[in-house]
């Protein structure tokens, strides 16, 4: 364990612990754009940056870990000063386009800028004047409002581990790419859009089918129903409408997911559903309520069993649905059909 | 899986057999690839090059249907070479004589000629298997989907016996689960011979315990699996067919015998969110809810059991499968009801001891891995620590046998089927989404070139696949990815289905079908 103090608290914090992280276990948040828990942390954009009595620059507190006696600032003049000008510098080349931006509400970048009230730039820069690049079915990628934090590289290869995307060109011209600056849909990439959850901007975004803004959802926690990973994610919902997919960082997932997961939501409310029950009347379906088909079920098992037995029956049941429904399923057929003839799909 | 999925990050060697991991549990594959930049080496045998044979050391382009064959070489290096764990095998294991002597025949040089592999390449993965600290044997279906998938699986767990991979974190041999729930499906007895938690119908004082438990009668006669089901419907023994959530039409074995089963049952109730192509023969269909309009439990592939959430209403007038379940119940006089998921957890909790701990209280900010026996229990992250179920690991000489179907004149191809990472089962759902659609829009069949060019087959020409059960006209994708002795269908598409195609020979013990082999003959069209 080491001691130290920041903004004039007393803290205790393992060998190890980050500037950051042991400030933010006495509730004091430094603002972050490059930092993600789950990667080895590489201090690309200085927001932040800390004072430490004695040191002859401002650090990078996600990088830095703490000594014994360390004295830190993290919202000292000179650290707020700094990052003011971080802010400019990005905002110098960014298009404020935050009144359409999809990211609006949700973006680190407005939301520092709020913070520490920087309206404008003030700063004459290049603007980026990139294309869209729209290739790819479920989201686009915007390099104009990218801040180059380069977590979109380093969860694509770090911890998805396609490498579809990298660095391409050097200098003010760096920019985030495939191979031969090709579009998205040209590379390897898998959708999985694990690039686009981690985007702390606008830079890479879901093409939503529903306009919402991030504090019009409500998120409901729940697992993927598709593979049997059982990746945690947060469904984002908006007038009864499930109308985006964040990935949870917990196990099993930490916040991962793949391309069904994040972007194959989309038949929740799809028109085709199921949405009555129906019965089968000369050889087309006819719309019935549910005592008039629970009517006909429960006669035709009654009819059924009385004429050729309980074995006459067959359940499958679906390792779709939950185990709750699973245990029912197994329940009805044994306990009220009277058969062990029930069995489910774990073989296809 | 016997072990956890993030165990994999800390492994040392891990082997992949009949996975497709990266497009079928994409985050496991993920997964794989962090412990590949973490220094694991990785071993791959499958019959399709697939994206994970670029990163391993090893990769074994198997035969499709050989697997057996190609462990026991494994293991005959391992034992030549003197590479097993003694102190394993000692004291945890019984029987290795048997597996010693079955072993003895299948030289590298031998299973090279079964499986069309190099025999040096099994040299290689042998030695690196066996001499990791921490090795984790991950398989699918590629090793379940034959009429020897029985065998293949007790092979896997001889080679894991054999070098003390087992029983220990990072160590262990992890069937991946295809479906979200297909642990849970098991877990809560949704099998012909057992009850919740494996407790075998055939027991007298299983079946007292839950004829307590819900007040009834039971039978204590083992039940049908669903091939046997599908059967026992054709020949007219079974007059009621129910089917929850499931669409046999596309995602079994011989369609048109399926088919056959559906038009000629008596009646016929399908529970589902869409009209599939099952639903299409019902007498019945009730509409269910989706995942994100109703709470409950999945239990995933590492026996994690996790919470699902309510986020929106049912579509119309749809009603979750358990809200279904019950009331249908009620109405046939059992009047036992539960105002929510939990009640039925709770149930669960009282009659199945591996979730005897299991509440939803406790699962509210992160899932439980079962055994977990009681309410001071945290759960079990990987198994078989100390001993196994039944004591002392069994070990099992297993000789190597073809498929049910292998090639002749007549149909020269095998066959093989899987998924892609864009779809999912029979497309119910994926099916429904515009984008994947765009990524994956209709069904082909990948060939090798080679082949193509004899059969004089361009990319996207259509060609003609028949099997002894049926025919389907079909694009042709052509692929160094298969050999030139093996297509490979998707079986996720009604249209052009693989599985008009495949085999629904079982395997005798699992009533599992080939649907991993079949011989096939292809013509141009
Ligand atoms: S696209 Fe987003 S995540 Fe990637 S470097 Fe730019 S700002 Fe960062
Ligand atoms: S997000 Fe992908 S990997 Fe995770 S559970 Fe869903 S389908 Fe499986
Ligand atoms: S968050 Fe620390 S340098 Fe970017």
């Amino acid at each position: 364990m080491v001691n130290l103090t920041i903004n004039g608290q007393k803290v205790q914090a393992a060998n190890g612990t980050t500037i950051l992280k042991a400030a933010e276990s006495i509730g004091i948040k430094i603002p972050t754009f490059c930092y993600d828990e789950r990667l080895v942390a590489h201090g690309a954009c200085r927001i932040c940056v800390v004072e430490v009595a004695g040191a002859r620059s401002l650090m990078a507190s996600c990088t830095v870990p703490v000594t014994e006696g360390m004295i830190v600032q993290t919202h000292s003049p000179s650290v707020i000063e700094t990052r003011k000008d971080i802010l400019r510098l990005i905002l110098a080349n960014h298009p404020l386009d935050c009144l359409t931006c999809e990211k609006a509400g949700n973006c680190k970048l407005q939301d520092y800028c709020y913070e520490y009230d920087i309206k404008e730039s003030g700063i004459v820069g290049t603007k980026k004047n990139y294309p869209i690049d729209d290739s790819n079915p479920f989201f686009s990628l915007d390099r104009n409002k990218c801040i180059m934090c380069g977590k979109c590289i380093r969860v694509d290869n770090e911890l998805q581990c396609t490498g579809a995307i990298n660095y391409n060109s050097r200098g003010f011209n760096t920019h985030v790419g495939i191979p031969y600056d090709r579009e998205l849909e040209q590379s390897t990439c898998v959708s999985c859009g694990n690039c686009v959850s981690a985007c702390p901007v606008g830079a890479l975004s879901s093409k939503n089918h529903a306009k919402f803004r991030s504090w019009e959802v409500k998120t409901v926690r729940t697992t993927c129903s598709y593979c049997g990973v059982g990746c945690q994610m947060d469904l984002q919902v908006k007038d009864n409408k499930v109308v985006g997919v964040e990935p949870v960082n917990m196990a099993p997932n930490d916040g991962l997911l793949c391309v069904k997961g994040k972007y194959g939501y989309r038949f929740i409310d799809h028109p085709d559903r199921l949405k009555t029950p129906l019965i089968k009347k000369d050889g087309s379906f006819v719309a019935a309520t549910w005592d008039e088909a629970y009517d006909l079920i429960a006669d035709k098992m009654r009819n059924v069993k009385e004429n050729y037995g309980s074995d006459a029956f067959g359940g499958f049941s679906s390792a779709r649905c939950t185990n709750e429904e699973n245990y029912l399923m197994q329940k009805l057929f044994r306990a009220v059909v009277g058969t062990n003839n029930i069995d489910h799909c774990a073989r296809l | 899986m016997t072990n956890g999925i993030n165990e994999i990050l800390n492994t040392d060697v891990i082997f992949i057999l009949g996975s497709n991991t990266t497009e079928n549990h994409p985050v496991i594959g993920a997964k794989i690839r962090q412990a590949r930049l973490n220094g694991a080496k990785i071993i791959v045998a499958e019959p399709r090059k697939i994206d994970l044979a670029k990163d391993a050391e090893v990769f074994l382009k198997i035969k499709p249907g050989t697997n057996t064959a190609l462990l026991n070489a494994l293991m005959n290096v391992v034992l030549e070479e003197g590479l097993q764990d003694k102190e394993f095998i000692a004291e945890r294991t019984e029987n290795f004589e048997e597996l010693e002597a079955a072993v003895k025949k299948y030289t590298p040089e031998y299973a090279a000629g079964i499986c069309e592999v190099s025999a040096e390449d099994i040299r290689k993965a042998a030695r690196l298997y066996a001499s990791a600290e921490k090795a984790s044997i991950i398989y699918c279906m590629g090793i379940t989907q034959h009429s020897t998938g029985v065998n293949n699986v007790m092979s896997i767990s001889n080679l894991a016996m054999l070098c003390g991979n087992l029983g220990k974190e990072s160590s262990g041999v992890n069937p991946l689960r295809g479906q979200n729930n297909v642990q849970g499906s098991c877990d809560m007895g949704a099998l012909p011979n057992v009850f919740p938690g494996y407790q075998p119908v055939a027991k007298p004082e299983v079946i007292e315990k839950f004829e307590a438990a819900w007040n009834v009668k039971l039978s204590s006669k083992p039940g049908l699996t669903v091939p046997e089901m599908m059967k026992a419907a054709g020949e007219g023994s079974i007059k009621f067919m129910y089917i929850m959530g499931e669409n046999p039409m596309v995602s079994d074995p011989d369609t048109n015998h399926v088919k056959h089963v559906l038009e000629h049952v008596d009646f016929l109730v399908v529970q589902d969110i869409f009209m599939t192509e099952t639903a299409e023969y019902a007498d019945v269909i009730l509409p269910a809810a989706a995942f994100a309009e109703k709470d409950g439990t999945f239990s995933n592939t590492e026996r994690r059991v996790q919470r699902v959430r309510k986020a929106v209403e049912p579509a119309g007038s749809a009603k979750a499968d358990w809200v279904i379940l019950m009331e249908l119940m009620n109405k046939l006089g059992y009047d036992k009801s539960y105002n929510s998921p939990d009640e039925i957890m709770d149930e669960i909790a009282s009659v199945t001891p591996s979730y005897g701990g299991i509440s939803y209280d406790r699962l509210e900010c992160v899932g439980i891995q079962w055994p977990c026996p009681n309410k001071e229990h945290a759960g079990t992250p990987y198994l078989h620590k100390g001993s196994f179920s039944r004591g002392k690991g069994l070990f099992k000489g297993i000789e190597h046998k073809d498929s049910a179907e292998t090639t002749d004149k007549e149909y020269p191809f095998i066959l093989t089927t899987g998924r892609v990472l864009y779809h999912y089962h029979t497309r119910t759902m994926t099916g429904r989404v515009d984008g994947l659609n765009a990524k994956v829009s209709e069904n082909y069949a990948e060939i090798n070139p080679a082949a193509a060019a004899k059969l004089g087959v361009g990319e996207g020409d259509v060609i003609k696949i028949t099997s002894r059960r049926g025919t389907v006209d079909i694009k042709a994708r052509l692929t160094e990815k298969v050999n030139e002795n093996v297509v490979f269908i998707p079986f996720h598409f009604a249209e052009a289905s693989a599985n008009v195609l495949t085999n629904s020979e079982l395997d005798p013990v699992s009533k599992t079908p080939e649907l991993k082999v079949c011989a096939v003959a292809i013509q141009a069209k």
